[in-house]
């Protein structure tokens, strides 16, 4: 018989808010341990929690963000538990009345499940609740820090519409881009601002009864998940196929030992006796608040990929390049629709442009890092520092498309507008760059290198046509690189045809 | 609910209580009379009534996302049973 995997993602993501959710303090990784702590997020008798509106705010954009509908009507319930990370020994969470509901996530693949190269995962709920605080684990204690304690955090609760881990990896991904596209967090998983829960169970072919639901706890990368089912699925498979009977258990992934395995059960399964929260009075989102929200909304990143590669002809790749970097993205969009091969403008961006402002930015950081100046500190130059103008980018394209300079003479040109910001006409003419096409001169070249270098018109003469290269670049540099390449191959090949 | 429903050994566990013999019949018994006052209420016709869990008319009360000062350090850990590296030390968890 065969079988098939089921699998739901439920994924906790902090929220890119300046603040905690209850309380001012920062929302900051990394601080000094309990140094971003007050007494509401300690959980001392008698505070008053208070949301934070951005939190709320950027709740809903995910929402909009994810194809949810609004209800007009959601609560904070507490879910009761102890446990040392917990201070108030409840969390602050959204129960049956969430902010988000029924959405879905639409992103590029080909495996198992998708249909015409996309794949679909319905979003159950995307609910607010608040973070805890982080347990380390020492010799014979453990000691808890509450920095994170209160953060607000997004649960993104999926349908179990996943078949495998490649889905659940091109899932995690396109869902990671939208929330940093969106500004909603900046999902960095090193700083654990993307965390994930994983249901998988397993069925036969053709069924639709769902098996025992194994949940595995805390994983903290999507290669990881990714992983973690390519070890649990065949697991799962290989008992059900032996005749065990799987039970509703949670496990853990060794990353190590790349293994998940059974976590301890708790002696009472879980009671957790949601009620709702008296300090805190529900939401009813209004018309103008949600109008507010939803001017937030941005164009998704698939959608731009997609637009990109329509509206400009450019590849896959070029477009993917507009999409992580939405500034450069906009930038080129503001030239590419003056210009009649936007290609062209595409490849200056990404691989000229791009690159001299990364090599700026290394040099730049050096030098004020040795003045002094913290890493965090360092000015780094953008876009809108540039020292030429757009129209100016798109007058080198046009040199080049005209083949009034080569290309190896455009790098040139272009070295030199990036640090000294002069139009390209100019620097053309104030270092003789400009491409000779004027065929009497070339030939006057070609004969020249053709004489100096028997040996290589002699490879070519008896079938060597690589050997052309080397007459080619001998031409190149009697025209002090001037010359038209492609009409120094055609001369050349004429000549030595005759 | 009737007072003989209640498991208050399962309560008091999950209320991480541990009760006496005696506290157990003395809390079922006073348990008992809160719930049957709550079913008193069931007495009340609250047809029309929306279903709501603050006496408050009032919805949508929020703060502006801003910093303010935390505690220092020092009072943060005042009261920890113990302490050490500026974290709150707990019996060791052992998952």
């Amino acid at each position: 018989m065969e079988y098939e995997a089921v699998i739901g993602l439920e994924t906790h993501v902090q929220l890119k808010t300046k603040s905690k959710m209850w309380c001012g303090c920062a929302n900051a990784f990394g601080s000094e341990p309990n140094t971003n702590v007050c007494p509401v997020c300690l959980g001392m008798p008698g505070v008053l929690p208070v949301p934070n509106d951005e939190a709320l705010r950027l709740t809903v954009l995910t929402g909009y963000l994810l194809n949810c509908e609004i209800p007009r009507f959601a609560k904070f319930d507490r879910k009761s538990y102890f446990y040392p990370d917990a201070s108030k020994n409840y969390q602050l969470t959204q129960f049956d009345k969430p902010s988000t509901a029924n959405g879905f996530v639409d992103f590029e693949f080909s495996g198992l499940g998708s249909v015409e190269g996309m794949g679909r995962v319905r979003i159950t709920r995307a609910h607010l609740e608040e973070d805890v605080g982080k347990n380390s684990h020492l010799e014979r204690f453990s000691g808890v820090d509450f920095n994170r304690a209160g953060v607000p955090l997004l649960e993104i609760v999926s349908e179990p519409d996943i078949t495998g881990s490649d889905m659940a990896y091109e899932y995690l991904n396109a869902l990671k881009d939208i929330l940093i596209h969106g500004g909603v967090s900046d999902c960095d998983m090193e700083k654990g601002m993307v965390r994930c829960d994983v249901n998988v169970s397993v069925r036969p072919v053709g069924t639709r009864e769902l098996g025992a639901k194994i949940e595995i706890k805390n994983m903290n990368s999507f290669s990881g998940v990714r992983r973690a089912l390519d070890y649990e699925i065949p697991r799962q498979i290989a008992a059900v196929k032996r005749g065990d009977k799987l039970i509703q258990s949670t496990r853990r992934w060794d990353d190590v030992a790349g293994i998940t395995e059974e976590m301890r059960t708790k002696e009472h399964a879980h009671d957790y006796r949601y009620f709702p929260d008296p300090d805190l009075m529900p939401l009813a989102p209004t018309e103008a608040w949600l109008a507010e929200v939803k001017s937030r909304v941005v164009e998704l990143p698939l959608a731009r990929k997609r637009r990109f590669m329509q509206a400009y002809q450019l590849p896959a790749p070029d477009a993917e390049s507009f999409v992580n970097d939405v500034p450069l993205g906009n930038y080129f969009e503001a030239m590419a629709g003056l210009s009649k091969s936007p290609k062209a403008v595409a490849n200056w961006v990404i691989n000229n442009l791009r690159a001299k402002i990364a090599e700026a930015n290394t040099r730049d950081a050096a030098e004020q890092m040795s003045m002094g100046i913290e890493p965090g500190e360092v000015k780094r130059l953008t876009l809108t520092d540039l020292k030429f103008k757009p129209e100016a980018l798109l007058e080198l394209v046009g040199l080049v498309e005209a083949k009034a300079i080569s290309n190896a003479a455009a790098q040139q040109v272009f070295g030199e507008m990036f640090d000294t910001g002069k139009a390209p006409a100019a620097i053309v003419q104030e270092k003789g760059l400009a491409q000779v096409s004027d065929t009497g001169a070339i030939e006057t070249f070609c004969d020249e290198a053709i004489a100096a270098n028997p040996a290589p018109v002699a490879d070519y003469k008896a079938g060597k046509v690589a050997a052309l290269n080397s007459l080619k670049g001998q031409v190149m540099k009697l025209s002090k690189g001037k010359a038209n390449p492609a009409l120094v191959g055609e001369i050349l090949e004429r000549k030595l045809k005759a | 609910m009737a007072a003989a429903e209640i498991n208050v050994q399962y309560v008091a566990n999950l209320a991480r209580l541990a009760l006496t013999p005696d506290e157990e019949k003395k809390l079922s018994a006073q348990l008992g009379g809160i719930l049957g006052y709550i079913e008193k209420l069931k007495e009340l016709d609250v047809t029309g009534v929306e279903p709501t869990a603050h006496a408050v008319p009032l919805v949508n009360v929020t703060r502006a996302d801003e910093v303010r000062p935390s505690l220092s350090h020092e009072d943060a850990l005042r009261n920890a049973p113990r302490q050490a590296g500026g974290l709150f030390l707990v019996p060791k968890i052992v998952e």
